[in-house]
């Protein structure tokens, strides 16, 4: 694409409309100039002479004849060393920097290369003059916190390449030439280890995709044993205002068992992002040793922040996350929320004066959607070793009610959906997902069988519980009683995890198994209480030792004595039998 | 600049099209006609036709009306002249005091970057126990209080501004009642605390598009005195007012709605004004209190529900008293383990005995026998509601906790609370005979 030029004929809202002469690309990127600063903005959409730009800051201040120039380049991010650990916004300009330069308030026009320019990084060279590359392909790698960051060449490099030049051993800045590749017809390009990816457009670069059939381990026990998430799969979590998807999603980034976590504040409140980018530097990643912040990259476009920036920081997420998973790292992708990347989509769409589908969203909400959640997965990479990313969109219904396009059209392509209920989280049942309504069907820690035996009990509780409401309790039989006590002892003590707990906050998978195994055959025991009464305070004192039983560590002796008395109780309210 | 262009093509709702050249997004205007001379502000250009909505209205407005451009977007004086002072929702005064035109600054201000807030963590106080004790409110917090219209929302927000300890107080009134308006006044005067007050009214009376300015104007306002290290508290009522009149605007400019006549953008419009409430590294604070009418009493009607989604939590006001199961305070436990250490017990028996004591008032209007332990919660509900729940009650934390403790000590028995004994030891109030014989008086 050459560089064209043209000037503004319209504004309205975050949107403008340009006059062009020459080329325009869809998705390409161009600049409008506000005095000597440009706002970066995206072609939309192109009809003869006229583009639709959407601009990425606030339009206020431009006006009919000035000018934009486009860029011939699309949406893009840099790929590198140096994202771990990095906050940026939505079009990764790095938020600290950018504070460093423009002080307490964002600025328009103000950017920053995502990757530090004037950091060494150690490269150790991998092929030698004369290999024969394709893109992907590693030319070294460089140490990048705790991770061996493979230096690969340019994925958007066609055709083979023969390497006419390797950078010997050393410490280089990520924009420095670390490589001449010679391609079929005899052109030589210049490689650094920063290179650029359309963030609109998956990184394919891979083998064969697989089928998500591991679990990826939460370390929250409803989700691992009851709706459990596969290293590669996607997952939602839909609930109303306050429900606790974000906590939910701050705890996962915390203690999930993968690589890398990229979180997309997509939308949302920024208070909550600068709970992690101030808590993560001080909190220790259990499986390294190593701050939580050298594993996670953070994409934070806040509710204050631009809408078209936001609509395109799932992509920059995406993109950063495909990146790693070329590395054969499992990375999580959490976005929060995606119902706000949706409404920028329709804020544009209804500026475009689209025909507008159900709720004003545009009609081809469904297909952005599923392709969004489709850059999911785990694939072989060509060297045969494997790679994933996971992705898990929370979602914000209006009103709460799941019956809405986002929350629908996400159910289609997801593997996993949890489900949060206003009434749990009223009645503090955290987390709130509801067993009842949620659904997976990805294999989890423990067996389906004992999982189903365990929902069933879930379910008839649940009914008695209705039941009850009703007949009250005289009018209820012994047996149905004790199936509802059954029921909430197995919500109060399993489903329901401290998230603030040492302990019970992260429970691992064999903990679960061993957990699973005990509690599994109380709702099988067969019990027989005297009375009612007798059966309330026995499993009244029952949850209350499991509950002591969740906060001791495996490795404690407490564990044990617990897990003992507990038995010794079953065994005792059997034995009146 | 004087840009002077004499001819209106079209006139819909509040807002005109003129044919104009070298005209900016957003920028200000003066429309005079027979009906008067009103400001108004570009909404969208496409070619050399520029919408301008008005902000006087644009009833009156006549098609040879003369509109002059002024070369910078909506702004407002800033100085400490502002304190004491009331205006209109365009920033012109509403007192007698004079007009002010020094620094002017523009309203609608950029974000601030995320990287440069810091965690809250300054209890505010307002000697409301369903406040101070269940849910906290916080230095930078942003909460609106949730309420079906003729809720005393408008005197709550009087109350806990008073008694909170903060430098600045800007009132945003949007259709507000005249009445509401003067009681603001006369309250924030009797109290003395006028002096620290600046209010922006938009009252029911007055034209609409100005009531869509007053939460831009407050919290331009707002920040700039954050920034000189004042704690600010803003309140805004109220926000459905607000939103109503985006979506007439919306519908004037022929929007497609999204939801029930509102725009598709109503999430985004609330969030920019509620991140306004910060705390500046180094700086000052925001403070936001809203009040969000619920149609139809209904928190799923699109005001309440994406204002819900943006908030840090929300006070449900019902029937004269802040409820307290649906309301919450999420960054309450920012401050409330620094406080006394038996507030997070007190917080978490009172409510968990009072979840009990509807459940034993179901139970009683369900015609179902009371138990002793019925009987005991039902005892304790009724106190709990006159001496806590009150909306009258005002003590401070600590004579609140101690409150507690009192009716606890005076309807249960320590193991029936489930208090763990430490506190129980230390806390629970000596003169009733207890199995515990190292009760003090506390301290
Ligand atoms: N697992 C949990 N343990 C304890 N408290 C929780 C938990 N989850 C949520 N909460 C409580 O609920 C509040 C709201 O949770 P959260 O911010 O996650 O809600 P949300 O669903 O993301 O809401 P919104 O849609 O408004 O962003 C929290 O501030 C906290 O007080
Ligand atoms: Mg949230």
């Amino acid at each position: 694409m050459s560089r064209t030029t043209g000037t503004i004929i319209g504004v309205t809202g975050n949107m403008i409309t340009v006059k062009f002469d020459g080329v325009v690309g869809q998705n390409e990127v161009a600049f409008a100039k506000l005095g000597d600063v440009g706002l970066m903005s995206e072609v939309v959409r192109v009809r003869g002479t006229r583009a639709d730009l959407q601009v990425f800051e606030d339009t206020a201040g431009l006006g009919v004849g000035d000018r934009v120039e486009f860029s011939g380049n699309l949406l893009s991010v840099e790929l590198g060393p140096g994202l771990l650990a990095q906050v940026f916004d939505g079009l990764q300009n790095p938020l600290p920097r950018l504070a460093e330069m423009c002080g307490f308030f964002l600025r328009r026009g103000a950017r920053l290369p995502a990757l530090p320019r004037d950091r060494r990084w150690d490269f150790t060279p991998e092929v030698k003059v004369g290999d024969s590359v394709v893109a992907g392909d590693p030319l070294g790698s460089v140490p990048e916190g705790i991770f061996t960051h493979r230096v690969m060449v340019p994925f958007g490099l066609t055709g083979a390449f023969k390497v006419a030049q390797i950078a010997p051993a050393g410490a280089y800045t990520a924009d420095l030439e670390i490589a001449r590749l010679l391609d079929a017809q005899g052109v030589e390009r210049s490689v650094a280890m920063v290179q650029r990816w359309p963030v609109r457009f998956p990184i394919r670069l891979y083998a064969e995709r697989l089928r998500p059939t591991e679990p990826l381990v939460t370390k929250v026990r409803i989700i691992d044993t009851f709706f459990p998430v596969a290293r590669g799969g996607a997952y939602c979590i839909p609930g109303p205002f306050g429900a606790g998807k974000t906590v939910l999603q701050q705890i996962t980034s915390r203690h999930a068992d993968v690589d890398i976590v990229v979180i997309a504040a997509c939308g949302e409140r920024a208070g909550e992002i600068v709970e992690t980018l101030r808590e993560f530097p001080r909190l220790i990643d259990p499986r390294t040793g190593r701050s939580l912040m050298e594993r996670t990259v953070i994409i934070c476009n806040t509710s204050a922040m631009p809408v078209a920036a936001r609509e395109a920081s799932v992509y920059t997420a995406v993109t950063i996350a495909e990146y790693y998973r070329q590395m054969s790292l499992n990375v999580l992708l959490l976005a929060d929320s995606t119902s706000r990347w949706a409404q920028a989509l329709r804020e544009t769409s209804g500026r475009l004066e689209e025909i507008p589908g159900e709720e004003a969203f545009p009609a081809y909400l469904d297909s952005v959607i599923a392709n969004f959640y489709e850059r999911g997965g785990g694939v072989r990479l060509k060297n045969g070793a494997t790679g994933s990313v996971t992705i898990g969109g929370t979602i914000s219904p209006a009103g709460g009610n799941f019956d809405e396009p986002v929350t629908q059209a996400t159910l289609k392509v997801v593997g996993a959906f949890h489900g949060l209920s206003r009434a749990r989280s009223d009645a503090r049942r955290y987390p709130a997902i509801d067993p009842l309504d949620s659904w997976s069907k990805y294999a989890g820690v423990v067996s389906r069988d004992e999982v189903e035996t365990a929902r069933r009990t879930l379910r008839a509780g649940n009914e008695v519980g209705q039941m009850m409401k009703v007949v009250g309790e005289e009018g209820t039989s012994m047996d149905d009683f004790v199936t509802y006590l059954k029921a909430e002892y197995l919500d109060d003590s399993y489903l329901q995890q401290d998230a603030y707990d040492k302990v019970d906050g992260a429970s691992t998978a064999e903990r679960q198994r061993h957990m699973f195994g005990v509690i599994g055959a109380i709702l099988r025991a067969p019990t027989h209480f005297p009375d009612k009464t007798a059966a309330r305070r026995f499993f009244h004192q029952l949850t209350q030792t499991t509950k002591e039983w969740n906060r001791a560590a495996m490795d404690d002796p407490e564990f044990k004595t617990l897990q003992e008395r507990i038995e010794n109780m079953v065994t005792e309210a059997t034995a009146h039998a | 600049m004087r840009r002077l262009y004499h001819r209106v093509d079209r006139i819909a709702g509040n807002v005109i099209n003129v044919r104009a050249g070298d005209v900016k997004y957003r920028e200000l205007a003066e429309v005079s006609s027979r009906a008067g001379t009103s400001r108004a502000q570009v909404i969208r250009l496409n070619n050399d036709e520029v919408s301008l909505q008005v902000f006087a209205g644009a009833s009156g407005v006549t098609t040879d009306a003369q509109i002059r451009f002024l070369g910078h977007a909506m702004r407002v004086p800033f100085s400490d002249a502002l304190l004491g002072r009331v205006f209109t929702g365009g920033a012109t005064p509403r007192d007698k005091g004079p007009a002010l035109s020094e620094n002017l600054i523009e309203i609608g201000g950029p974000p601030v970057n995320p990287a440069k807030r810091i965690i809250p963590d300054k209890m505010v106080r307002t000697g409301i126990p369903m406040i101070d004790v269940f849910n906290s409110l916080v230095e930078s917090q942003k909460l609106p209080i949730f309420a079906r219209a003729g809720e005393p929302y408008n005197p709550l927000l009087a109350r806990i501004a008073l008694q909170a300890e903060v430098d600045v107080i800007i009132l945003g009134g949007m259709g507000l009642k005249h009445d509401d308006y003067l009681f603001f006044r006369d309250n924030l005067e009797e109290n003395g605390a006028i002096s620290r007050t600046v209010m922006f009214i938009h009252t029911a009376a007055d034209p609409i598009v100005e009531c869509l300015l007053v939460p831009d104007i407050s919290l331009a306002v707002a920040e700039q005195f954050a920034l000189q290290n004042k704690r600010v508290l803003v309140l805004l009522t109220d926000m459905t007012n607000f939103s109503n009149a985006m979506k007439e605007i919306a519908i004037t400019m022929e929007q497609v709605p999204s939801n029930r006549g509102y725009p598709g953008d109503l999430y985004s419009q609330l969030a920019v004004r509620y991140e306004k409430a910060v705390d500046f590294d180094t700086s000052g604070s925001i403070t936001i209190l809203a009040a969000t009418t619920m149609p139809g009493d209904d928190v799923t009607h699109p005001v309440p529900d994406n204002t819900g989604y943006i908030t840090e939590g929300q006070f449900y006001l019902r029937e004269g008293r802040i409820e307290p199961f649906g309301s919450l305070s999420r960054l309450k436990q920012q401050v409330n383990g620094k406080t006394r250490e038996d507030h997070r017990a007190i917080m978490n028996t009172l409510i968990q005995l009072y979840a009990g004591h509807n459940e034993s008032v179901e139970k009683r209007s369900m015609g179902f026998r009371a138990s002793e332990w019925d009987n005991k919660l039902l005892r304790y509900g009724e106190r709990f509601e006159k001496e806590m729940m009150d909306l009258s009650v005002n003590i401070p934390l600590e004579q609140a906790l101690d409150l507690g403790w009192e009716i606890l000590a005076d309807c249960f028995e320590p193991m029936e609370t489930g208090i763990p004994t430490r506190l129980i030891e230390k806390f629970w109030p000596a003169k009733k005979e207890t199995p515990i014989s190292s009760v003090s008086n506390g301290r």
